[in-house]
């Protein structure tokens, strides 16, 4: 492969984490940008079938979705959400780390950031086993009684929860893959393997990352705060 | 066909090349025979070896589908229900319509040639993300292995449309498994289009320009949109639907407040686009065939360029027009019937400029062309009945019967398979470095041709009478009709086993292809057949607009 490669760069030496295929650093790190905020699109779509349901069914059934959403616990969200906005500064501060070539900071800055994603799904789980606590998970012992909804009114309430999970649910599984690479990069920093020049996986990671908090930043809100003075 | 490639039947004998640009002596190592062994293909970035691995694939689920589409047509012989059950025909068409949609139609063309030849069309040495797009075709397969389990453990038999209640609430069928399949199998959709625009974008030679681009990779732009916006809403479309089976979510059942006419918005916002998905690419394979064997530049580049992206634009915006009788409201329903007449507008541009592309050129018909021609008749004929069913009134008249069935075949079988198969011709040469006979695929060509009208034609009628589809048995005045259209099913099989068998031979019997055996332009005409790994032996540098065939004796006209 090699003698292929050299043919069609030509003699000169090039950078080793420069691939085959494309013909200068700078390039390779545009497209990988590039193809990565392409990805992020491509989340958004996903996320907005979600997002469409909840506002359907917030607009028909806006009394059981206000009764709902105030069973969610506020102060627990609040923390979770300000938890969250700091890992997107650790995770910030560790890519320009790697961009100045600081190697020790830059793995410490994304441990930090790993650290902070544990403590947001440890909160969590604590909310997500109050709600089984209180049979608000859907399904066949779903129970409305504690939202104060009568009859018919109580039947959508099943509905919120159901998008609660689903939506938070899959928020949370993005950043419990999220972690691990977090974790790998943070291996590959210790291992010195980026520099000023090539540290491109630290600083996909990175958007990937602000990603996940920009979902929570909606999904928050929606959840818990707009019904409430309702 | 014979080595050298002779002037066609209808047209002037072809310029010679001037000598700079004859036959770059043939390489000895090329992607091919760069290395041997099973190990040396599964693990392969190369995206010309990754086009293969799909071509493969596709093609045996195409005849899995296919096999399907006989079991149907044999039980619509007789009147009768008396072949197989009423349940076993609803898997039947169920699965007919999984595989060859999900698994069959939609990667295709942008999986197969539009892996094979954008990095080359663009003189890029491979896709922005080589390992990614391995990686495609491994989601694909364990995509396809989850659906082929559901297949093998007893089937499914909601229809590929997946409609709730009925999927998530009352059929005892395999529905998790399906739908985990086609969820897995999105991503496979996503990554390939998050490549190409990437590609596209990012790896263009020198000199090439956006709108110096071949029509093939406008299209394949285009789609590729479709792909990375559509595709994760049915990805989270079908997620819910396992979900809701799975925990009773309640998110489309009406005992607790919630709407299944909701799904149906979902599953269509990406499923009409996939339609786009499957037709576009063969529109810009007909582009390359149409001025290649016509010698002459596209009628109106740049419009025909737009009317690609037009048509995903627009694509997404007409879902509705599947829901005139669900119950949705009739202001929407107006508002959709106008968006879709919008859609034939760009459509209607491609098909007037392919027609004024034929003006005055050098038209020759080699069997690439045979299926160009026969593209633009078929489109023709689908497009047109699209508007009938666009328009609200008539549409309740013929909504779920064989008329509909009839539209969307003429779109994907006539459009669709037969870009498919019209590609595949005219790169073969480029793709295995060996010539197919010629005159065995023209007899092919013309048989699907005449198959095909015969097998979905009468549907039209069918349809129009008020046969419903997805039954088993109909009454008897229906008969002679459902009878022409299995004897033309027979025939269209027939044709589709031809080039299969011919195409196989030809890759170990067909003679030696040169670089560019149809003299055509384009870069992918400039490199060795079949290339080396890196596609070219230095970097190309484009300076022409694309097609810029020359008819001797005659001016340009456009």
């Amino acid at each position: 492969m090699s003698s292929v490669a050299d043919t069609a760069h030509g003699a000169e030496r090039h950078h080793p984490d420069l691939v085959h295929h494309f013909e200068s650093l700078p390039a390779q790190k545009e497209a990988a940008t590039f193809g990565m905020w392409v990805f992020i699109a491509q989340e958004v779509m996903f996320f907005g079938g979600l997002f469409a349901a909840y506002t359907i069914y917030r607009h028909l059934y806006f009394h059981a979705f206000v009764q709902s959403s105030r069973h969610l616990n506020l102060p627990l969200g609040a923390i979770n959400t300000a938890v969250l906005i700091c890992s997107s500064l650790t995770m910030a501060m560790g890519v320009h780390a790697s961009a100045i070539g600081r190697r020790r900071p830059t793995v410490a800055w994304l441990l930090l950031t790993v650290a902070l994603g544990g403590v947001f799904l440890g909160i969590k789980t604590v909310e997500y086993k109050d709600k089984f606590d209180h049979h608000l998970v859907p399904g066949e012992s779903f129970q409305a009684e504690e939202l104060h909804l009568e009859g018919s009114a109580a039947r959508p309430a099943q509905i919120f929860y159901a998008l609660y999970f689903a939506m938070t649910g899959l928020h949370a599984a993005h950043m419990v893959i999220g972690i691990p690479i977090i974790l790998f990069i943070a291996w590959m920093a210790h291992r010195g393997r980026f520099s000023p020049e090539y540290h491109t996986p630290v600083e996909l990671t990175g958007l990937y990352w602000h990603f996940v908090d920009i979902i929570w930043i909606f999904l928050f809100p929606l959840l818990y705060l707009i019904g409430r003075h309702h | 066909m014979t080595t050298q490639i002779g002037p066609g039947p209808g047209g002037p004998p072809r310029p010679p090349l001037p000598p700079a640009l004859s036959e770059p002596p043939a390489p000895r190592v090329n992607y091919l025979n760069v290395a041997y062994g099973v190990k040396s293909w599964l693990l392969t970035t190369d995206h010309k070896r990754i086009a293969l691995l799909y071509l493969a694939s596709v093609t045996l689920m195409f005849f899995l589908g296919g096999a399907f589409a006989v079991l149907i047509r044999l039980e619509l012989v007789t009147p009768a229900g008396d072949l197989v059950q009423s349940e076993t025909y609803n898997k039947l068409f169920t699965m007919h319509g999984i595989i060859m949609v999900f698994f069959f139609l939609i990667p295709s063309i942008p999986a197969v040639l539009g892996n094979f030849l954008i990095p080359i069309m663009i003189g890029a040495r491979d896709l922005a993300f080589p390992r990614l797009n391995l990686a495609s075709w491994y989601i694909y397969m364990f995509g396809a292995a989850f659906t082929i389990y559901a297949l093998v453990s007893g089937g499914v038999d909601t229809g590929w449309t997946f409609y709730a209640p009925y999927s998530t609430t009352y059929s005892n069928t395999h529905v998790i498994a399906a739908g985990l399949g086609i969820f897995i199998n999105g991503f496979s959709s996503i990554l390939t289009g998050l490549n190409f625009i990437v590609t596209i974008h990012r790896m263009r030679a020198p000199g090439l320009t956006w709108f110096r681009l071949p029509l093939f990779v406008w299209a394949h732009y285009a789609t590729s949109l479709i792909f990375v916006l559509g595709t994760p809403v049915i990805a989270i479309t079908l997620l819910t639907v396992v979900l809701e089976r799975a925990l009773h979510l309640g998110i489309y059942d009406p005992r607790l407040g919630g709407d299944p006419i909701l799904f149906q918005h979902l599953f269509w916002f990406y499923s009409h686009p996939a339609v786009y998905i499957m037709i576009l690419p063969a529109m810009g394979v007909i582009s390359e065939l149409v001025t290649c064997f016509s010698r002459k530049r596209i009628f109106g580049y740049p419009v025909v360029a737009m009317s690609s992206l037009a048509i995903a634009v627009i694509g997404f915006l007409v879902w509705g027009h599947h829901m005139f009788v669900s119950g949705q409201s009739t202001y929407a329903g107006l508002i959709f019937s106008f968006l879709s007449f919008l859609v034939a507008i760009p459509s209607a541009i491609k098909v007037f400029n392919w027609t004024a592309t034929l003006y005055k050129g050098s038209v020759s018909w080699d069997t690439p062309m045979l299926y160009a021609i026969g593209f633009v008749g078929l489109f023709t004929i689908g497009g047109l009945t699209g508007l009938f069913l666009a328009s609200l009134g008539l549409d309740v008249h013929v909504t779920d019967t064989y008329f509909v069935v009839a539209h969307f075949h003429y779109i994907m079988v006539g459009g669709a398979i037969m870009g498919y198969l019209g590609g595949i011709h005219f790169w073969w040469p480029k793709i295995t470095g060996r010539l197919y006979p010629e005159m065995w695929a023209r007899v092919a060509a013309v048989i699907i041709f005449a198959g095909f009208n015969l097998t979905f034609f009468p549907q039209f009628i069918l349809g129009y009478l008020g046969m419903p589809r997805r039954y088993h048995a109909y009454p008897e005045e229906f008969q002679v009709l459902n009878v022409m259209s299995s004897a033309g099913a027979s025939i269209l099989g027939l044709g589709y086993l031809l080039p299969m068998i011919y195409l196989v031979w030809s890759m170990r019997y067909g003679p030696k292809a040169s670089a560019n055996p149809w003299q055509a332009k384009g870069l992918e005409w400039q490199t060795a057949s079949p290339p080396i790994t890196e596609n070219f032996e230095r970097q190309p540098v484009v300076t022409e607009e694309a097609y810029a065939y020359a008819v001797e004796g005659e001016a340009h006209i456009v």
